[in-house]
């Protein structure tokens, strides 16, 4: 159970695409993950003292910003989702001491079989991701199931049947479909801007991908709307901002 | 990582009684009878009362034998059947010499075989982790087995062997501490490599995921001060290594001297197994501008 599946026989490799240039950072995600999780697979996720000085909650999906600066150049704020990123090499099921973390054979999907998890909290040790987290209440460990309850749920409409963080992201910024499939939308999605690995160094080959924003460009050769009304000297303006100039002087 | 008292109590009790395990199963007291009666209930019951601290640790410890399922592939499942194994054989082997007054020298050696393999399976569990770069190295098992064994010969009165164990064990946790202060450095991983957004210039957190704490912060991003550090490594050192060895090597220690040794031995260990924990960064926290460059 808690070894791995043979690669080669994994049939598909379900995931997730984020498009870093998109994303808007209004944790639209993060919501409605909370909300289909805390009513669907297992148990409920957690708000402990959610009115009070110190509310923990636990969470399938977070929003971290970053901002990154070149020198001399202005500095580019990057909305960064992150879930589990279903790794092919999953440290944090190899880990699991009860085989509760396990990761399908069929469609590569990681999950947690929560009635044998002992919540010894390893595997959440093991991810260098972040991407599990031990519900404060029922004490086992929760973590984003690419909503395996939605994906094959034939009691929704069709349109439906994608992860709800998909569904919801209103700036389509999350893609979702199998990524060893040379013919899926996200393959070739990842194909043409680029996709990467986050932490290719741990060595867990995630499959989720990420697509990087495109570089600001540098705003100094830009069109200046407002520069010219702002100048010191006006001498020399013509049409409209000439006309506004002289009549300005005037009053 | 954050310092959980249950798992420093765990693995310094049970280190102690599989190391006394070790010795008594090689060597036992010459004595024999109501000497290795009292020295083995002692090594069990450390080993046990530190199996009790471990299940503290748990969710759900009503699920523990659920623990001894996956032992091809898990270091934390391959410890508890290990220690189950361990505690079996060295039972029986106290057993025969204490009720019957034979000793089967192939069981005690097999009884310390376990004992060691069990400490091996510990420091595993640790430097399996990839994401917590200052564990993962084979320095971590070679310490939890160092700490154990000398533990072990200085509780079952072998002082000289113990004393130079000691002065091993002082060399790898020197070496254990050096490395370890370069390990994340060295481990590659860095917030830029977190977010794949290298290219763009230096990453720094502009906003935190939530306002309050969670579960990784908790568990994953415990920041002790240097300083602090510096003065408890001394502490450390002073208490566990020095001062024992001291005892051990230098003079001929009775009753009393001994039980100093052994005290000062154990309160060391302790005070080195909360930095062991303490001191460990988790990747993760580059995802919340730990280590942020100035
Ligand atoms: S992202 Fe973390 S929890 Fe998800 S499969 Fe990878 S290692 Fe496991
Ligand atoms: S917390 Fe649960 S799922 Fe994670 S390693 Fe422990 S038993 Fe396995
Ligand atoms: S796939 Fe489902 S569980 Fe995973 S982050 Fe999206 S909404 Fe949450």
């Amino acid at each position: 159970m808690t070894s791995l599946p043979d690669r080669t026989a994994t049939d598909k490799s379900l995931g997730l695409v984020i498009d870093l240039d998109t994303c808007v950072g209004c944790h639209a995600c993060v919501i409605s993950c909370k909300e289909w999780n805390t009513s669907n697979y297992g148990a409920p996720l957690a708000d402990l003292d959610p009115y009070g000085a110190e509310p923990l909650g636990t969470f399938l999906n977070r929003i971290h910003t970053f901002e990154t600066a070149q020198p001399g150049k202005p500095a580019q704020v990057v909305h960064f989702p992150k879930s589990c990123l279903h790794c092919e090499d999953a440290p944090c099921v190899t880990v699991c001491p009860t085989g509760a973390s396990y990761k399908r054979q069929d469609d590569g999907i990681v999950l947690v079989n929560e009635s044998d998890c002992i919540g010894c909290g390893l595997c959440a040790w093991a991810c260098p991701y972040g991407a599990r987290e031990m519900d404060g209440a029922e004490k086992v460990m929760k973590k984003c199931t690419l909503c395996v309850d939605r994906i094959y749920n034939e009691n929704i409409p069709e349109v439906d049947r994608i992860p709800s963080c998909v569904r919801t992201c209103p700036a389509g910024a999350r893609h979702f479909g199998d990524l060893s499939d040379p013919d899926s939308s996200v393959f070739k999605l990842v194909e043409a801007r680029g996709g990467f690995d986050l932490m290719p160094e741990q060595g867990t080959k995630p499959v989720n991908k990420y697509l990087p924003p495109r570089p600001k460009t540098d705003t100094s050769d830009g069109p200046d709307v407002l520069g010219p009304l702002l100048a010191e000297g006006t001498e020399g303006a013509g049409g409209f901002l000439g006309w506004l100039d002289r009549a300005l002087d005037r009053i | 990582m954050h310092p959980a008292p249950s798992l420093i109590v765990f693995t310094t009790l049970s280190g102690l009684g599989f190391g006394l395990m070790a010795f008594l199963g090689i060597d036992p007291p010459a004595k024999g009878g109501w000497v290795m009666a009292v020295f083995a209930a002692l090594a069990l019951a450390l080993a046990g009362a530190g199996l009790v601290a471990s299940l503290w640790h748990l969710g759900h410890p009503e699920r523990a034998w659920k623990a001894l399922s996956q032992w091809r592939s898990s270091w934390l499942s391959r410890e508890g059947v290990l220690a189950m194994a361990t505690m079996a054989v060295f039972g029986l082997h106290a057993a025969l010499i204490v009720l019957a007054g034979t000793q089967v020298a192939l069981l005690g050696w097999l009884a310390a075989l376990l004992a060691v393999a069990t400490v091996v399976a510990t420091g595993m569990i640790y430097a399996q982790l990839r994401a917590i770069p200052r564990w993962h190295s084979p320095l971590t098992p070679l310490l939890f087995v160092l700490y154990a064994l000398a533990g072990g010969a200085l509780l079952a009165g072998q002082v000289t062997v113990g004393g130079w164990l000691l002065l091993a064990l002082g060399a790898a946790q020197l070496a254990g501490w050096h490395l370890g202060d370069g390990a994340l450095a060295a481990s590659g991983t860095t917030a830029e490599t977190a977010t794949g957004l290298g290219h763009l210039g230096r990453v720094r957190l502009l906003e935190s995921p939530h306002t309050g704490r969670n579960y990784l912060l908790d568990e994953m991003v415990f920041r002790v001060g240097r300083k602090h550090a510096a003065k408890l490594r001394l502490i450390a050192f002073a208490l566990a290594v020095a001062l024992p060895a001291a005892i051990a090597l230098l003079t001929e220690p009775h009753h009393l001297l001994g039980g100093v040794l052994v005290l000062s031995h154990v309160a060391g260990t302790v005070v080195a197994r909360w930095l062991f924990y303490a001191q460990a960064e988790h990747v993760v926290g580059l995802y919340y501008g730990a280590r942020a460059r100035a």
